[in-house]
């Protein structure tokens, strides 16, 4: 059990998946204008890591059983990208108004490197089923944190008087460094709260 | 007809290099860019290998332009890009394992990176071999060039090595914060609005948002038509 919490705490605190591991940074700075938005894609993404998750566990079980370990990312993306598709069709059919309001982020999560990260993060860390769902999910949720605090700041910066060659991307990236720096004040906090 | 024609060659080699440099000015490879910096070696070798897949997949995409069906134009070129990483994955593992184990996951995720699904499908899909392998060999070493650049900046202010030898003696206390994340995306940022003041000045184009113009899923993608999403 203290294990599982760690691994949640160290994927949301203080190994943030955006802020400290920089995956996932197109959504984080091109997404993260608003708070709604910010909050459908984190959801979708969310959704979508823990799904291939839950598919590439056993494929990978299987690619490793063959000796076929080298093949990892070919299969995975194609995984993924399926699974995507299929995501997209489904809830388009089946569910249109969860698919108003989430199915629209679905394709730009195709080539997210979040969602190809986890996966191969899991396996680099050699978690097990459980592990890796737990890590999984604490890599979602911290995506989201960091995508709303984020959004948060963004639209207070809205009205702000900023230097010329610094409006747009370069002070969206330097607000972003200091977002990122407020995590590192939890860098110690596993150690001490688990020993 | 002749000269034009090497003129614009060499105009596809060059434009990567700083008036389309994937990094700073159409901000493409963010994640790769800010996660290997922290080290000049590590941002060499992430360089030269996203260069090597670069080349080979816009070489590829492009002699395959003809026979790829446009609807599943991405799958395919993800496939191949992802074939092509799995061969420098191994060729790295088995002759630079220090490396290997500096990149980590971010060797695998090259797959994933914008610059090389952006390039396949904005350039190499239509244009010659030639062509593309040129502009894979511009673009690569744009990118190669501003990873360096910043990890040169990161490395020696936060670790006070260049290419891992000692530059100040053990008397001066580096600047951690450089190698720590926040300060990647603060060299970043200063180095993207370094390029934009130079860009303003030459009176070029300047990517104000950073939305869907330059995602390379854009065209599928339902989220970029609907506007009220992103902007």
């Amino acid at each position: 059990m203290k294990e599982y919490i760690a691994i949640l705490a160290t994927a949301i605190l203080t190994q943030n998946f955006v802020l400290a591991k920089f995956l996932g940074i197109c959504p984080f700075l091109g997404v993260s204008k608003k708070v709604n938005t910010a909050l459908g894609m984190s959801v979708a993404v969310i959704f979508v890591m823990l799904l291939s998750t839950v598919v590439t566990y056993p494929i990978n079980q299987l690619l490793v059983a063959q000796d076929l370990a080298f093949l990892q990312t070919v299969v995975f993306i194609l995984v993924i990208a399926a699974l995507v598709q299929l995501v997209e069709t489904t809830l388009k059919k089946f569910l249109p108004p969860l698919y108003e309001s989430l199915g629209i982020y679905l394709p730009l999560i195709t080539t997210n490197c979040a969602v190809l990260g986890v996966v191969l993060l899991n396996i680099s860390e050699g978690y097990g089923f459980a592990a890796s769902m737990i890590n999984t999910l604490g890599a979602g949720i911290g995506f989201l944190v960091a995508m709303l605090l984020f959004a948060g700041v963004r639209q207070r910066m809205e009205n702000s008087d900023i230097p010329k060659a610094f409006q747009g991307l370069p002070s969206t990236l330097i607000a972003a460094a200091i977002t990122s720096l407020s995590f590192l004040g939890f860098s110690r906090l596993i150690e001490g709260m688990l020993g | 007809m002749k000269s034009i024609k090497k003129e614009n060659l060499l105009h596809e080699l060059t434009k990567g290099f700083l008036k389309e440099n994937p990094v700073l000015r159409l901000v493409l490879g963010t994640c790769p860019t800010l996660a290997v910096s922290t080290s000049v070696e590590s941002a060499i070798g992430m360089g030269l290998a996203a260069t090597a897949v670069l080349l080979f997949s816009n070489m590829l995409i492009s002699a395959l332009r003809k026979v790829i069906p446009d609807k599943v134009r991405i799958p395919a070129y993800i496939t191949i890009i992802a074939a092509l990483v799995t061969a420098v994955q191994l060729l790295v593992k088995a002759y630079l394992p220090a490396l290997d184990q500096s990149l980590g996951i971010y060797l695998p995720l090259i797959t994933v990176n914008c610059i090389i699904l952006g390039r396949a499908d904005g350039f190499a899909n239509r244009h010659s071999v030639a062509a593309s392998a040129l502009d894979g060999i511009g673009m690569g070493i744009g990118f190669t060039a501003a990873l360096l650049a910043m990890s040169a900046i990161r490395e020696v202010l936060g670790a006070g090595t260049f290419y891992g030898i000692s530059l100040f003696g053990e008397n001066y206390t580096p600047m951690l914060i450089f190698i720590l994340p926040p300060g990647g995306f603060f060299v970043y940022g200063l180095l993207t609005a370094a390029a934009n003041a130079i860009a303003r000045k030459k009176k070029a184009p300047i990517k104000e948002s950073f939305g869907c113009e330059g995602c390379p899923s854009a065209a599928g993608c339902a989220g970029c038509s609907s506007k009220e999403v992103l902007e």
